[in-house]
């Protein structure tokens, strides 16, 4: 849904993403400032092949259920996506949140690279713990927030964790997501090459090691129910996974952590799969 | 209202020919592809086609076509 020749940088995962939209039937995109919003086109050129509208941060889930309402009158059969990053669902995490309470009929699809990539690699609340940015140049301090256990507390209709790693998966995602009716939300792991400080061409290795290590659990919940992907099953235990400084180690973000640093990350992961655990009732 | 100025149409490189970016250019050894289309799928770009030939005016030569390449038919090759 994406043609070539567009502003993305070498090895970016948005664009890869926004490629497997094509299992999407008639998407409209709602995209707020961010790198995708970039990506999808310089004025007066669109580099997508379906409508998009860009919208100012705080308003994007808002407009999207607005547009969802007109095509629904219209008699149009069309699914509209919230495109939005994760800095996009920390500013307009009021709509976001108020968008899945009202179980409005869209799609809302996060592509989470851990930071704000546009402005310059600023830290959001999903960047991972102990990060290097421009604004925790130490390295971030505090946690991460989960944006799909949020949206799982919304009680909404779908939620899935995909990444760019595993194309085959997200691509079932988003063809599930938009099979069903309600509030859809999907969030992408997006490794950026750049933000990330790594090499172009290992965008889907690091991506891969991120689910591997644990440091990214790939599931779905829908009937009340949460679901370990297949991928990602087997990494819920942790015997299975491969070592956390093999994923960490591979990035330049990462390059001041310590030892013990990487112990008090894995702790806090092994927490979060604690949470995953007991949800899914394995 | 004239809403005119303020649409964008749709366009092939939209950011122009982007293939002048690029470093280094992905070049596939015919003899060991097997045309699993691994790196039609994983192109961030999708300048693979499912023929598996590269379109050179778009390529950013990213490189992941390279990595992800199980037969090791894709060689980089500096510009």
């Amino acid at each position: 849904m994406i043609l070539p020749g567009n502003t993305s940088c070498q090895g970016c995962p948005i664009s890869l993403a926004m490629r497997c939209l094509d299992e999407i039937e008639n998407p409209v995109l709602v995209i707020p400032a961010g790198c995708s919003t970039v990506v999808a086109g310089l004025h007066p050129n669109s580099a997508m092949k379906i409508p998009v509208i860009h919208v100012p941060f705080a308003s994007t889930n808002a407009v999207a259920c607005g547009v969802k309402e007109a095509y629904k009158r219209a008699g149009v059969k069309a699914n509209v996506i919230a495109w939005i990053g994760d800095g996009a669902a920390d500013i307009g995490f009021a709509t976001l949140s108020a968008s899945a309470t009202r179980k409005d009929d869209i799609i809302t699809v996060v592509v989470d690279n851990e930071a704000y990539m546009n402005t310059g690699t600023q830290a959001s609340l999903s960047t991972f713990w102990k990060a290097k940015t421009s604004t925790s140049p130490a390295g971030k301090a505090d946690e991460r927030r989960d944006l799909a256990l949020i949206m799982i507390a919304h009680k909404a209709d779908y939620v899935a964790t995909a990444t760019v790693g595993y194309i085959e998966d997200l691509r079932r995602k988003f063809r599930k997501a938009s099979q069903i009716e309600g509030f859809r939300f999907i969030q992408i792991h997006c490794p950026c090459p750049p933000g990330w400080r790594f090499p172009s061409e290992k965008t889907i290795e690091i991506a891969r090691k991120a689910v591997m290590s644990g440091a990214w659990a790939l599931f779905e919940f829908y009937d009340r129910k949460l679901r370990f992907s297949g991928i990602g099953k087997k990494f819920a235990e942790k015997d299975n996974r491969i070592s956390l400084a093999e994923y960490l180690k591979a990035q330049g973000r990462f390059e001041h952590l310590r030892d013990e640093d990487i112990l008090a990350i894995e702790k806090a992961i092994d927490e979060e799969w604690e949470i995953l655990k007991r949800f899914s009732g394995e | 209202m004239d809403l005119e100025p303020i649409i964008s149409r749709m366009k092939l490189g939209a950011a122009g020919e982007t293939g002048t970016w690029r470093n280094y250019r992905p070049v596939i050894n015919k003899e060991l592809c097997n045309k699993c289309k691994t790196c039609f799928s994983y192109c961030p770009e999708g300048v693979i086609s499912e023929e598996i030939e590269i379109d050179y005016r778009f390529c950013k030569g990213c490189g992941i076509c390279k990595e992800m390449c199980r037969q090791k038919a894709i060689e980089m090759v500096q510009e």
